[in-house]
């Protein structure tokens, strides 16, 4: 049995608050995530999901338990991972090329060289018409596009998501999600997969999808249909993808689990549940589906309490 | 954006109004003169102004003061940033260090800089490096300031995610934090480049053989009021100037900010 790519062991973590006394904001938090699965976790806001996540990257200790990577205990920065925050976070003085190169030029790889592995990444986004214009230049959509390339480029097992798109508009929205689902169910990350083809004209459309369906899944259709979610077996090649999200329902869509916080303090784990909808996902279509429906209700029973619970706190706090 | 003729337009007509004020105010001066309401003993003319510069112009003795001028503000403008970058580089990377300091930089701070000027003489001497003190002094704390405002402010998430891409610490500060505290540095250069004149100016205006501030110096001591805004309009027409270059410099500079 291979360690999971990602363990939280009795996680807690405490913060000082300015009158001195500590607030506990994660309480005994274990779960663990296997290689190659795409985890959402939702819970109501501030109940500490992005405090977990900033634990997972190395960026935040611990006040107590433990985190490992792939069984071992993480020390210092989780470098197994890239992590995708919610604010932009390109370097508004790099190009967007230079940005999308970054990691590669962090470790030592030539300019050069650098340089053509973002070119053909950003074509790939559907952005090689932008590789000289400055973030600032650049739409929302398209900045979110320019930093999965750059997270994306120098392909770690593991990507760390805190609400990513969570700042864009509904269309804007699901297209990125789209894109993600294309890249992440894409096996390895440095050749474009088969059903993905590059969007003819990026330039003179770049907010159009770049990635697009070209129908047929080849390898996984078929066959394994008595096992629904599960034909679209977790690979080895694929990212392990840990997605925050206030969201229920973009963690449904996209996630094979979701797993739900309770409202803070002391916010712990009060569901974990897989999400068994056939892959690859129209995202278009999905969200009316049966199967969908059965699930966001089920889940947002228990997201419900803790929303209504974060709200009352919320308000006592204030009151 | 917006259509580039329309803009022209308006910087033409920007242009005009700019021209017009100018010898409005200037033909308002030259009336009063000659109707005899304000006495040229006290406020001089335009006329005999232009014709004073145009002497100086002339006979090359502008050229050798605003050298003086220009040499000793560019020394204090450069020696000034290294000094003030450099300190609000370490400070703003060191926490500690920043609040051992922080009082003795206020109290410097708070010292009017004109009170220090007789003491560089006495230091330095009459040649320009009392000058090049002055303007070093005004230059080194908007310096300072700046740059440790930049380099505490660099975002948090661009630190972060440097960091996950696998940024050592020299990393980080070659690609994060110095470019995060030029920004704040390039947009305090016009302010910088000001300071160093009049550090320089004043400078030379309290005691020295050569320089704008030393001509303004002699006029006001002959009661000659010609002279005395000859040398102030030299000045200002220079400010105008270079400062326009700073800003087409700073705007390449910063060309990423959109």
């Amino acid at each position: 049995m291979m360690a999971p790519a990602l363990e939280f062991d009795r996680v807690s973590r405490d913060f000082a608050l300015p009158d001195g006394r500590l607030y506990r904001a994660l309480d005994q938090i274990s779960f663990a995530i296997s290689a190659g699965s795409f985890v959402a976790i939702a819970g109501p806001s501030g109940c500490g999901k992005s405090t977990l996540l900033n634990i997972a990257a190395g960026l935040l200790t611990p006040s107590s338990g433990r985190v490992h990577v792939d069984g071992e205990p993480v020390d210092g920065l989780n470098r197994s991972a890239t992590y995708m925050f919610q604010q932009d976070a390109l370097l508004p003085w790099k190009t967007v090329r230079d940005n999308v190169a970054l990691g590669l030029t962090l470790s030592g790889v030539t300019r050069a060289e650098a340089h053509a592995r973002a070119d053909a990444w950003l074509a790939r986004v559907g952005l090689a018409a932008f590789a000289a214009h400055y973030p600032s230049q650049l739409s929302g959509g398209m900045r979110k596009r320019v930093t999965m390339a750059q997270n994306w480029i120098i392909d770690r097992g593991m990507l760390l998501m805190d609400e990513p798109f969570s700042a864009l508009d509904v269309h804007t929205r699901l297209r990125m999600e789209t894109e993600l689902l294309a890249l992440w169910e894409s096996r390895s990350a440095d050749q474009p997969p088969p059903r993905l083809r590059r969007s003819a004209v990026a330039s003179a459309n770049a907010e159009s999808l770049a990635l697009q369906e070209t129908g047929g899944q080849a390898s996984q259709a078929g066959g394994d249909r008595e096992t629904g979610g599960r034909a679209f077996q977790a690979s080895r090649d694929r990212k392990t993808i840990v997605f925050v999200t206030h969201d229920l329902e973009e963690a449904i869509a996209l996630a094979d689990e979701v797993v739900v916080l309770s409202a803070g303090p002391a916010a712990h784990v009060v569901a974990r549940h897989p999400v068994t909808l056939d892959r690859p996902r129209d995202l278009m279509e999905l969200r009316t589906s049966e199967a969908f429906v059965d699930l966001y209700r089920a889940l947002w029973v228990v997201l419900r309490e803790e929303v209504i619970r974060s709200q009352r706190s919320a308000e006592a706090t204030r009151g | 954006m917006g259509d580039p003729e329309a803009r022209d337009a308006s910087r033409t007509t920007i242009a005009f109004w700019q021209m017009a004020v100018g010898l409005c105010a200037l033909s308002l001066w030259q009336g009063l003169v000659a109707l005899k309401l304000l006495d040229p003993f006290f406020v001089s003319r335009p006329t005999a102004i232009a014709q004073r510069i145009a002497i100086w112009v002339i006979d090359g003795s502008l050229w050798r003061h605003l050298a003086a001028t220009l040499e000793e503000s560019l020394l204090g403008l450069v020696l000034g940033a290294a000094a003030g970058i450099s300190l609000g580089f370490l400070l703003g990377r060191s926490p500690v260090l920043a609040r051992v300091f922080d009082p003795y930089i206020k109290m410097l701070n708070a010292v009017p800089r004109v009170v220090l000027a007789p003491l560089f003489l006495l230091w330095f001497g009459l040649g320009i490096w009392s000058k090049v003190a002055l303007a070093l002094t005004l230059v080194f704390f908007v310096m300072f300031f700046n740059t440790y405002q930049g380099v505490r402010d660099a975002e948090r998430v661009l630190i972060d995610n440097v960091r996950m891409l696998g940024a050592t610490e020299r990393q980080l500060v070659r690609h994060v934090l110095i470019p995060s505290a030029l920004t704040w540095i390039f947009s305090s250069l016009q302010t910088s480049l000001g300071f160093a004149m009049v550090g320089a100016v004043v400078g030379e205006y309290l005691g020295a053989t050569r320089g704008l501030g030393y001509v303004i110096s002699q006029a006001e001591g002959t009661f000659d009021t010609t002279g005395v805004f000859a040398g102030m309009t030299v000045l200002g027409l220079v400010v105008v100037i270079v400062s326009a270059g700073v800003t087409r410099l700073e705007r390449w500079l910063l060309r990423w900010k959109g």
